[in-house]
């Protein structure tokens, strides 16, 4: 069997009821039958496919046109939106991660000092909407176009200013949204394919990383040898 | 109104490592134990097996196995003066969450404290006189040596399955192994993991610099093993999916890998998950528990009543149930009176990153704590006569963790982050960089602390517990002087770029992510002035609660802390079983 159909089977046996409940509260002791299989809870989880799940096309289109800044199309490999990474973004934001599930959201909320960490409001995808709004405003008012129709050069420049902290965007920490995008950018092009980036494993592929591997028994002697081991996917969806 | 329980003989409040073997231990001397974990049951086959776990975005950048800060998170500030805040996205405070706790998704590093580290103050004063210890500098001995713990670090190695070389057998010193380790009875159960490239390279800086290099004691398996217990392991297969990952072939120790299967089957043990225990209840007199007050899934109060209360929570929200149920008295900076919260301590960090070129270290090939390491600057094992701190740090290198959404910022310093010279920097450093790991000793100062914050709350309405934390003067010295060990080393190593890493010259933030390793709050020791605990983890007010954990360390050392946290649980447990069911009662006068 292959990776994915003995995922498939053991699909299958959580959907017939044989995975222990971990929801319930149990009691697990000496007299538990603690079946086989899999917790449903515990399955990969592929991004869905299709359109558009939390991004309209209008911030898809900037998000792109940053993303293909911060990992550009070069000799070495595809850029950011060609490896999907803004699909990979709409997918996270339309999910846990986009409405802050795991963050701490009581208040009050004070700003705080640095070492105190990010105290921000809004959830991730609340920062994209409005920092993406603000970020095309800003270059509508400087520059009368919107980021995505700046040249490449103006459009590293203004990146630039925003990592350095010299670009006021009103409501929105320009710095601190400038960091989001490239943490997510690099997540896309590197996690798994079935996240919807990482296209063809264009991003492990171009660092030679071999993906969902879990057994290097067979090369961990050959100490400072060159491996080229070929990628594979939990999913194969590459 | 909280429904009531069956009486048992003893409860567990927490079950990860701690909880575990005080559970194992407890169980076999035939007394009926109920643990209570706050999340849901976790085990390898149903929920990270290999087809499920070679998700680096999943397990390692979502932190999916980790306690959400949703369910509970700290408030930090660095000093008293300042007001404290809630950490609302992941930082360096990784708890634990579900059966297992940290013990699922941990590295394995599995080390003894040095003799020194239990006595620093006898020691200390012993070796550089009365002046050696900068102001504020809350220095003090555990009510227990090295030699106490000895058998116990043995049996903890035993049912942990642990890789490693011995340094020195009874006395005798041993080719290859750690020559500053404590004489230990035998060697390892287990030969150590094999090695990497990255090893071969520091092994070689090391032999240059005249420093003793030696393979660090892992929690990986090097081969199958049968524990103990009758638990069989399978061998580590080096996929590198260690450090926040389950481990899906029975290879890294873990309570799900070496405790729980033995223990699942005896009658006299339950484990009630998703059930969260919010206060320890006391009798009228306060110098007894009755048991405790918990809420399961469903949002309904219990009480559960036992003779005896182990609270064994992690590290922090142990600290945090002892305040919150009164016992013991807290910690006051002020007049630096009371001992709940008191020394609190972090690991000192501080290291340098190292570049190579035309190498190829193949970093994804590794494990938990697949590492070489030398200890010849940790602890006392050098002289202090003309350095201005105590203690130290141990330097290694370390296989692991070579994933490319993790690694994206392992560049040599001046190397734009991103665009094309970012691809190009990235693609060749991913096979060529590594970084000298210095992991140091913290004392507790006056100003560190823990206690409960007066603003923000968990989910059910209960405080925060607040972290006032910086470095202090003396840990911060030590780190200055071992970052250029550090840097020595990586140009020993023949690494074309060196670049020192000195976390502690500026103030600390939790977001920096330097360490899990958090110890203190609740430490036990000879003088209850200055100890929680007495030298058996007997809390000093209340006799029946024994408070298991990092918690009780006086002062971390200058290494990973788990073994030294089986240590001193299994040998409370020993206590326990010896002593207090006999006699139960404080097992020393006050
Ligand atoms: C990423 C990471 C890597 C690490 N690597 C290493 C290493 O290489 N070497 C090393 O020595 N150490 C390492 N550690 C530290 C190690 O994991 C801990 O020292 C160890 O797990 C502590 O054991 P414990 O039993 O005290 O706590 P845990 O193992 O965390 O168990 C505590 C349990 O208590 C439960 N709990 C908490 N509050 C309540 C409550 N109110 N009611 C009910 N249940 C509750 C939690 O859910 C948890 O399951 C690492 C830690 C992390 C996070
Ligand atoms: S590196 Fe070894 S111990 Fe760690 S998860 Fe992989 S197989 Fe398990």
């Amino acid at each position: 069997m292959d990776r994915r159909s003995v995922f498939k089977s053991l699909a299958g046996l959580a959907a017939l009821g044989a995975a222990p409940s971990a929801a319930t509260g149990a009691v697990i002791g000496k007299h538990t039958i603690l079946d086989p299989g899999l917790n449903p809870e515990s399955l990969p989880q592929p991004a869905l496919t299709g359109g558009l799940a939390f991004l309209t096309v209008a911030e898809a289109r900037t998000v792109g046109a940053v993303f293909d800044r911060l990992i550009p199309a070069d000799e070495l490999s595809v850029g950011a939106t060609q490896a999907g990474c803004v699909e990979f973004l709409d997918r996270q934001l339309a999910g846990d991660y986009g409405r802050a599930a795991t963050q701490y959201r009581q208040g009050p909320f004070v700003k705080g000092t640095p070492q105190q960490g990010p105290q921000f409001q809004q959830t991730p995808a609340e920062r994209y909407r409005a920092g993406l709004a603000a970020l095309d405003a800003y270059c509508a008012q400087a520059q009368g176009k919107a980021f995505a129709d700046l040249t490449p050069d103006q459009q590293d420049a203004l990146l630039t200013d925003m990592e350095g902290g010299k670009v006021d965007l009103g409501g929105t920490d320009a710095k601190a949204f400038f960091e989001l995008m490239l943490q997510n950018v690099r997540e896309g092009y590197f996690a798994d394919p079935m996240y919807g980036g990482n296209k063809d494993m264009a991003g492990w592929k171009l660092v030679g990383f071999p993906g969902a591997r879990y057994d290097y028994r067979d090369v961990i002697g050959k100490r400072g040898q060159k491996l080229d081991l070929p990628p594979v996917s939990l999913l194969d969806r590459g | 109104m909280a429904q009531q329980r069956a009486r048992v003989d003893a409860v567990i409040v927490g079950l990860g490592w701690a909880g575990s073997l005080m559970a194992e231990e407890l169980t076999r001397a035939g007394l009926t134990v109920v643990a209570l974990e706050r999340g849901a049951w976790r085990d390898t086959t149903t929920d990270f097996p290999p087809a499920v776990d070679t998700d680096e975005l999943r397990w390692s950048t979502r932190r999916g196995m980790l306690q959400p800060q949703a369910v509970e998170t700290l408030t930090f500030r660095n000093r008293p003066d300042q007001g404290a805040l809630p950490l609302r996205d992941w930082n360096c405070f990784q708890f634990g969450w579900n059966v297992g706790g940290a013990g699922t998704h941990w590295n394995g590093m599995t080390w003894r404290f040095k003799p020194y580290d239990f006595q620093p103050h006898t020691l200390t004063r012993r070796r550089y006189g009365d002046k050696k210890l900068a102001d504020g500098l809350q220095v003090q001995d555990w009510g227990v040596s090295y030699d106490d713990l000895e058998p116990f670090y043995d049996r903890f190695e035993r049912l942990a399955g642990t890789s490693g070389k011995a340094g020195n057998i009874q006395g005798q010193a041993q080719p290859g192994g750690n020559p500053f380790e404590g004489p230990r009875q035998r060697d390892y159960p287990l030969p150590p993991l094999q090695r990497t490239r990255a090893c071969d390279l520091f092994d070689a800086g090391a032999a240059k610099l005249g420093l003793h290099s030696f393979p660090v004691p892992a929690g990986n398996t090097s081969g199958a093993y049968v524990n103990p217990l009758g638990v069989h392991m399978a061998p580590c297969t080096y996929c590198g999916y260690c450090e926040f990952f389950g481990c899906g072939n029975w290879s890294k120790s873990s309570p799900q890998a070496c405790i729980l299967p033995a223990l699942k089957r005896r009658p006299n043990f339950s484990v009630l998950t998703q059930s969260e225990v919010l206060k320890v209840n006391l009798a009228a007199d306060k110098k007894t528990a009755t048991g405790v007050t918990f809420i399961d899934a469903a949002g309904r109060l219990w009480e559960q009543p036992a003779d005896i209360v182990v609270i064994s929570a992690y590290q922090m929200d142990n600290v945090r149930l002892m305040l919150l149920s009164g016992i013991g008295k807290p910690y006051d900076r002020a007049s630096g009176t009371g001992v709940v919260g008191r020394n609190y301590a972090y690991q000192t960090i501080s290291g340098a990153s190292v570049f190579f070129e035309d190498e190829h270290l193949n970093p994804f090939i590794g494990a938990g704590a697949l590492a070489q390491a030398v200890d010849d600057y940790n602890s006392d094992n050098f002289d202090h006569t003309h350095h201005d701190f105590i203690g130290g740090a141990n330097m290694l290198i370390h296989s692991t963790n070579g994933r490319p959404i993790g690694m994206g910022g392992a560049v040599p310093p001046g190397t734009p982050r991103w665009g094309s010279d970012w691809k190009k920097a990235y693609r060749d450093s991913y096979q060529n960089s590594n970084s000298v790991y210095c992991q140091g000793t913290s004392y507790g100062h006056r100003d560190v602390y823990l206690d409960l914050d007066p603003t923000y709350t968990d989910r059910h309405g209960m405080p925060l517990l607040r972290v006032t934390f910086d470095w202090n003067e003396n840990d911060a010295r030590m780190a200055h002087f071992i970052a250029d060990r550090a840097v020595e080393m990586g140009h020993a190593m023949g690494a074309k770029v060196v670049s020192r890493f000195e976390p502690t010259a500026k103030a600390f933030s939790p977001m920096d992510q330097l360490s899990s390793h958090t110890t203190g709050g609740a430490v036990m020791g000879a003088d209850p002035t200055t100890s929680a605990l007495n030298p058996y983890l007997q809390s000093w007010d209340v006799h029946n609660v024994f408070v298991a954990g990092a918690s009780c360390f006086a002062n971390n050392g200058g290494c990973n802390p788990t073994g030294t946290v089986a240590a001193t649980t299994l040998w409370a447990a020993h206590a326990i079983k010896e002593q207090y069911l006999k006699n139960p009662g404080p097992l020393v006068k006050a």
